[in-house]
Formats: structure tokens, sequence, C-alpha cells
């Protein structure tokens, strides 16, 4: 281990609280989001528990719609956008193009501050009379008729939001403006191209939803009438409004991850991600043309049907560059060396399961068939398959490539594989059976159901208690590691990223002396420094024979 | 009929087939790049799998001709699909015009429904084999949805507005219906079953109940209770336009546009009179906001509709004489 990093170069809570070192505001951000997955985690459960009978033994009514609500509002707004882009965003974003930290430090902490402020104040809604209008808060439900804690829960995702617009900001100033030499807009890692289009959709999307949220808060605080018909308003707006940015947002929760992937598959293939600009392309278009597409969550609400129709064909269009970026990782894997540790079995993960999730989006976004299946478990099946099956693989996936980098110290790799493993499989027996409730016709958001449909419900709850240690193992080895695992060194793996360049932990300055960037992005044959066996010329390689000639 | 994709419901409505098709051809096609990029990998994670420690993979940059490739092709699937879809979406969301209308209510948490000639049920639908069914849908509190699984049909339900669903049973028998709109409390259970019957069952079951006093009826009483006959006279010599022959016609409006009067129509001039102006008529007709149920409008609305045959009056201020299409 170095002798000085980021980790012992000061002492105390103040030091923590109050610093603006990009790598230990992640470390915040690493607590306070793991503890808000728990909580939306053990709402998760209460919901699968439920739901193993038809007739309701578990919870009353209002206690079930408070756990479903509670599940998704915590999951969305304090698991899934802030993860990848607090967490490993704010850590390694500086480091990967060479810069001592992001362009402004302070806002950084100011926004963790706002996330944890946001946070405690949807929390404490959560105890003081919870939510029940669902995550999407549909009026005039939400605003007129619900009987919980509407205002308070929403202004405390009001607050948050502001938590992921100066994270935005912060990265889209940081990657333009402090780039090291030599680190040109296409040298950058594919991680940076996914949080700038990220970052895109923070700051354009995020004020739409803040708007709305205080229109609806305004509305139920001061008996205002925006989206309740019975003073004129409309609750078609609210939806319009809500969906504006809740639509995008869920690009915000995948683009990092796809970012995380495009780090993965070529550090563990030790081959250039295949079509390097066609993915960078692929993100922006993801980013651009998920603000056009908002309305297919309302293509049953009675609005004109040439909108939908224009609707529906953007949808499908904004998958394409979905699938390219799937085709290019698969590609990358042609002609590879290619390892599976924990990282990349996350990544295999993440390719079939987000496969799945954004292939099940093509029945949902055919007019023809989602007037049969909206709203049932196959939405609900869809958007896990992509969130869990592609957001968090991604996550993790990060998490653990990134460990020895964050803490100087390995995981247990079989371990990690043996978890990977468990969380595939309780995934996939939690929520395929879901698809297969959908079909059959099943509502979202029952609390009770009829008995034909108990079986898959059986199935889905005995897969979530798997997934559920499939969680818990990392967090137990993770945390383990950070203190006894063994030590890493600066490159184990080795991979290319700038941030592989410097010592584990790294310094809080992260490089002693500015970098000089002279190759390209997953360039193994022209880094020496990595010591693998590059072969010298044209059909001569220096050592190994060539690989795939068994 | 069985649905040919295993766990579907059964196919009950006129969509349910062309709705299964699709769904079909979208899994045909989906599993095949699936089954296609997951052997892929597979492969390729077996075949390149690493020999020595120091190994690395090719230098390849990338193929400009198979990105062109996996671009194209996945977006004229694409649009194939979007078309496919599109077009049974178009065909449910207008309905044909020979519909037998059926109104209903939603509310927390609970369904009314009401049969033409007045005959209501509560959580339950009877409709006719192989007619073409309507229902002209209101809500009295939050959204609602109705959703049939074996017809594969559903329609959300708003409150401040109708909206319209149409389908057409194929086959008797009774089906699941659900609240499909997350709508507090009792969601889960707001639903019911819908009976499919033959026609002549049908028509027996319908007038099989007295005492239910006919919406035209009811609407007409309202009509003189709410005194909305001293300015809606039927000869026109009031200062409201005569209500004969107008649903369905196109009115012209004092802005120079025209407007059908549909259902919608007649709900918004009873709520917010002064949102459309008859040509030729001033804006004096107070607002029944607050004091009419959407039930009573529903009355109101058949009473308008039964007056559809009436004699059109001489004097007709801004009335068009009634188009070939009754709705």
């Amino acid at each position: 281990m170095p002798e000085k990093h980021y980790l012992n170069a000061t002492y105390g809570i103040r030091s923590w609280l109050l610093t603006t070192d990009h790598k230990r505001i992640a470390l915040l951000y690493l607590a306070s989001v793991t503890f808000f997955f728990f909580v939306g985690g053990f709402f998760a459960m209460m919901i699968r528990l439920h739901l193993l009978t038809p007739n309701g033994y578990l919870l009353t009514p209002d206690l079930y719609n408070r756990m479903f609500t509670m599940h998704g509002v915590t999951m969305v707004f304090f698991f899934l956008i802030p993860s990848i882009p607090a967490i490993l965003g704010n850590f390694l974003i500086p480091i990967m193009i060479g810069a001592k930290d992001l362009a402004f430090p302070k806002i950084n902490l100011l926004s963790w501050y706002i996330y944890v402020v946001g946070g405690l104040f949807t929390l404490w809604s959560m105890v003081n009379g919870g939510l029940d209008t669902g995550w999407t808060f549909y009026t005039p439900l939400s605003t007129v008729y619900s009987n919980s804690a509407v205002a308070p829960a929403v202004v405390g995702v009001f607050i948050t939001g502001f938590s992921s617009i100066l994270t935005g900001l912060n990265f889209l100033v940081t990657v333009h403006t402090m780039r090291a030499p030599g680190m040109t807009w296409f040298r950058l890692p594919l991680f940076v191209w996914a949080h700038y289009a990220t970052s895109i959709v923070m700051i354009l999307g995020t004020p739409v939803i803040a708007i709305t949220l205080a229109l609806a808060a305004m509305e139920r605080l001061f008996g205002l009438g925006f989206f309740n018909p019975a003073m004129g308003g409309d609750p078609i707006l609210f939806q319009h409004l809500f969906w504006f940015y809740s639509h995008p947002a869920v690009y915000i929760m995948i683009l990092p991850a796809m970012g995380v992937i495009s780090e993965l598959i070529p550090t563990f293939a030790r081959k250039r991600l295949f079509g390097y600009h066609f993915v960078a392309a692929a993100s922006l278009a993801i980013a651009v043309i998920g603000f056009l597409v908002w309305t297919h969550h309302m293509f049953l609400t009675g609005q004109s049907t040439y909108a939908a129709v224009a609707f529906s064909f953007l949808t499908f269009i904004v998958a394409i560059p979905s699938a390219i970026k799937t085709f290019n990782w698969t590609a990358t894997l042609f002609g590879g060396s290619i390892s599976f540790d924990t990282p990349m079995l996350y990544a295999f993960g993440f390719l079939g399961l987000f496969m799945i999730g954004g292939l099940t989006g093509l029945f949902l976004g055919a007019l023809g068939v989602d007037i049969n299946i909206h709203d049932t478990y196959f939405v609900v099946a869809h958007f896990h398959y992509i969130m869990v099956g592609g957001a968090v693989m991604g996550y993790l996936g990060g998490l653990h490539f990134w460990w020895p980098k964050i803490t100087g110290r390995m995981y247990p790799e079989w371990l990690a594989r043996i978890a990977a493993f468990i969380l595939f499989i309780g995934f996939n027996f939690t929520f395929f059976p879901q698809f297969i409730l959908g079909i059959m016709g099943m509502p979202r958001r029952y609390h009770m159901y009829p008995p034909e449909f108990q079986i898959y419900n059986v199935m889905s709850t005995a897969g979530a208690s798997i997934l559920a240690i499939g969680y818990l193992l990392p967090m137990v080895y993770l945390t383990w590691a950070a203190f006894y695992g063994k030590v890493a060194g600066d490159n184990p793996w080795p991979a290319t990223g700038l941030e592989w360049k410097t010592q584990s932990p790294p310094l809080t300055e992260n490089f002693d002396v500015t970098p000089v960037v002279t190759w390209e992005a997953y360039d193994f044959h022209n880094r020496p420094d990595l010591q693998l066996d590059v072969p010298s010329g044209k059909g001569s390689p220096v050592v190994a024979p060539a690989h795939g000639d068994d | 009929m069985q649905s040919p994709l295993p766990t579907f419901p059964e196919q009950a409505s006129n969509f349910a087939g062309d709705v299964d098709t699709l769904f079909s051809f979208i899994l045909m096609t989906t599993l095949f790049f699936a089954v296609l990029v997951t052997v892929l990998i597979i492969f390729a994670a077996f075949k390149f799998r690493r020999r020595s420690e120091m190994e690395v993979g090719d230098d390849v940059h990338g193929n400009n001709v198979l990105e062109v490739g996996w671009t194209l092709i996945p977006t004229i699937i694409a649009i194939g699909i979007f078309a496919w879809g599109a077009a049974i979406y178009v065909n449910y969301r207008i309905a044909p015009k020979d519909t037998l209308d059926i109104y209903v209510i939603g509310k927390q948490w609970m369904w009314k429904l009401q049969q033409p000639n007045g005959r209501k049920e509560i959580n339950e639908l009877h409709v006719p084999l192989n007619r073409n069914v309507k229902l002209i849908m209101g809500s009295e509190d939050v959204i609602h949805d109705f959703y049939v699984p074996a017809f594969r049909v559903k329609m959300d339900v708003v409150p401040g507005r109708y909206n319209t669903m149409w389908f057409r049973p194929i086959k008797t028998g009774k089906y699941h219906f659900f609240c499909s709109q997350y709508c507090g409390t009792n969601h889960a259970v707001m639903g019911g079953w819908v009976t499919v019957m033959d026609p002549a069952e049908y028509a027996a079951w319908l007038s099989g109940e007295s005492g239910d006093v006919n919406p035209v009826s009811a609407g007409e009483r309202l009509f003189t209770q709410l005194a909305c006959n001293t300015c809606h006279i039927a000869n026109g010599t009031g200062r409201a336009p005569s209500l004969n022959g107008v649903f369905g016609a196109n009115v012209l409006l004092a802005d120079g546009s025209t407007v059908v009067a549909n259902e919608a129509y007649i709900r918004e001039s009873i709520l917010q009179p002064k949102a459309k102006i008859v040509a030729g008529y001033l804006p004096v007709m107070p607002t029944f906001q607050g004091l009419v149920t959407e039930e009573q409008i529903l009355n109101l609305t058949a009473y308008i509709k039964s007056l559809q045959t009436q004699p059109v009056p001489a004097k007709g201020g801004g009335i068009a004489p009634a188009t070939a299409g009754k709705k």
C-alpha cells in the first residue's frame, strides 16, 4: 500500500464532512446511496412477501400501497439516479481525464448535502404518514384524494433534484475545460462520454420534474387547480410534465451503466472497443432522442391518436442506438483475450439482461400490443430487467472493477464470482415470471389478485430471496476487502485508463505531475508500460501462440 | 378461442387475434436476435478465452460496413413493427359508427355501468355476441382504467373528460375485467366480470329487470327540472339554440370554426358553456359545474341524443343540417 493517499491524507470527521476531494465525496455518496438502497430493498421485500398469497395476508391495502410507492420513490430518486454518476463518476472522471479534481469541488460537496437533506425529508415523510400514490404521483389522486404525506415527500424529491443538476453541471464543465494535454475528445474513455451524455439529460430534464412537483405540492397544500378537473385543471397535463423528465430519467440511470460496460469489456477482452466513435455517438443520440418519447407512457390516456402514433415511432427509433452499442460490445469480444474476472461476469450479465429488457420495450412501444400489456406486470418486468439487470449489474461490475483503485485492496475473487452467479439466477427467477403475469393480464400495483396468478407470484418471491443474498454478499465482502483485502497495486488487471497510472488508492491530488496523453483509449498494442505480450510485427507474435487457434 | 401463445387468456374479442399475432411476430423477431447475440457472445467467450496471462487481443478499430448494416436492419424491422402496431391501434381508437353504447362511470372503488335502455349494473358488464360495443367512460374522482384481458383492450378513465373504447365480443363466456390505473386503497378489488351472451339471451336479460328508469326519460326530466327548456326551446324561438337534430351535427361557432356535437361537446357545454359559443347567440348560459353529477350529464346526453331525429326548426341559428354521419 502506498504510504500517502487520499484516505489517510487528513483525519477526523470534519475532514470528511467538509472535504472537497471528489474521491472522498464519492465515498460519502457511496455510504448514503447504499443506505437508501437498503431502504428501497426493505420495501421490495415487503412487497414480495405480501404477494405470496392472492388474498393479501400480510399488509393492509393502504400499507401495501405505501410499500410499492416508497420502493419506487427510493430506488428511482435516491438510488438509481445518483448511483453510478455520484459514486463512480465523481471518483473517476477527474482522474480519467488527468485532472486534479472536478471543476467545482465545493459545489460537488454541496450536491451531496442537498442529496442528503432531500433524502432525509422524504424518509421523514415515509415514516410520518407514508406515501401511497405510486412513484408516478398521478393527479388528482396525489394532489386531492390521497391520505398520505404527499407534500413533504414531493418536496424531498424536489430538493434532491438540485443535487442532480449540480452534478451534471460539474461534469460538463470539467470535461470541457479540464482535460489533460493530449486528452482529445476522441481519446476519452467511453465512461466519460456516457457521463457527458447523462449530464446533458440531468441539466435539461431535472428542472422540469422540479417545477412539476412544485406545482403538485402547491395544488395539494393550497388547493390550487392545475391538475384537478373539478377546478378546471387537467390531470393529463401532470402526466406530460412528469414524464417529460421521467422518461429521460431512465436514460440518466442506464447511460452511466453502459459507460461502465464500455470500460469492462475492452479491459477484460484486452482489446479496443469495436466502433468507439459509434458508441460515443450512440450515447449522445440516446440522450437527445430520449427527450422525444415521453408520451409512450400515455398511449391509453385518451390523447390524440396522431400523437400516439408519432411517439410510438420515436420510441422505436430510440431503441436503435442501444442496439448499436450491444452489437459493438459483442463484436469487441471477437479476437479478444477474454478473462472471467468478476467485473467481466457482471458485464456478461448486463449484456444478456439489458438485451431482454430493451427488447421487451419493443412490445410496449408497439401501440397495438401496448393496448393489452400497458399497466400490467409486463411493464414491471421490462423496467426491472433494464434497471436491475442492466443498471445495477453495471454498478456492481464497476464497483468491483474500481474497488482496488478506490481502496487499494482486492475483493475476494471466488466469493465475488459466486455472488455474481447467485445474483444473476435470483434476478431471473424474480422477474421473468412477471412477464408471464403481465401477459396473463395481472395489472400492476395490486395488493390482491385472482388465484390463477399465484404460482408465478410465488416463483417471483422465491427468486427475490435469492437475489437478496446476491446483494448482501458484496456489501459484506467489499467492506471486508476495503480493510483486509490483498493489496492491489497500481494496475492489477491491467487496464488502459489514466486512472490506472496512478497509485491505488490515489493521492488527494490524483497525479503528482499532470500526465500528457499520447495514446488512444483501450489501446493495448501501444502501451509497453502494461507489459503485456503484444505481437511485435505482422504475423510474428513475440511470445504466446496466436489465441483462438486450438 | 385459445390463444396460440401459452399462458395467454382466451381470444374473446375482434382485437385479440390481431394483438396476439403482432405479439407473436415481435416475440419471434426479438427471440431471434436475442438468441443470435447470446450465441455469438458465448461462442466468442469460449473461442477467445485468455490462453496465457499476458496475452492481448487483436488490434481492431471497427468496421463501418457492419455498423451501417446493424443500424439499418434493426431500423427497418423496428419501423415495420411500429407500423403494424399503429394500424391495430388506429382501428381501436376510431370506433365504428354502429355501436351499442354503454355508459361507464368509474369511482373509488367500483364501476357503475348503464345499458342503453337504462338497465344498470355494478361491477358487471353484459354484452351481446358479435355486436360492436362502445364504452363511453367517465370518472367521478381519480383516474381509473377499464381492462379486459380476454378482449386485449383497455382505456384510462379520466376525470373531467370522456374516454371511449370499443370492441366486438366473438365468444360467449365470462371474462375478468380489472381496474388498470392505480386509484388508491382498493384499486386491486375494483374489478368484475364481463359476460358475453348470445344476442337473444342478451335481449332477454336487458329487458329483465324492471324499475330502472331509462336514461332518456331521466334526462328529459332533468332538462325540465334544471330549466334548460326555458332557453333551449324546441322550435328555435328561445335565446339558446334548439337541440333538435344537434347531436352528431356540425355546429358553427361564433369564432367561425365548426365542431361536431358529440358527447364531449355536450358535456363541455353544460359545465363550461362559455368555451364554445354557437354562431348567432350570446354567451349567456350559466354553468352547471357542481350542480350535476356525471351520471346526470350522461342522462341529459342520452335525452339530447334522442332529439337527433326531431325536426330542426327553420330559424336554426348556427346549427347546420345534420351531415350523413350520425355520430
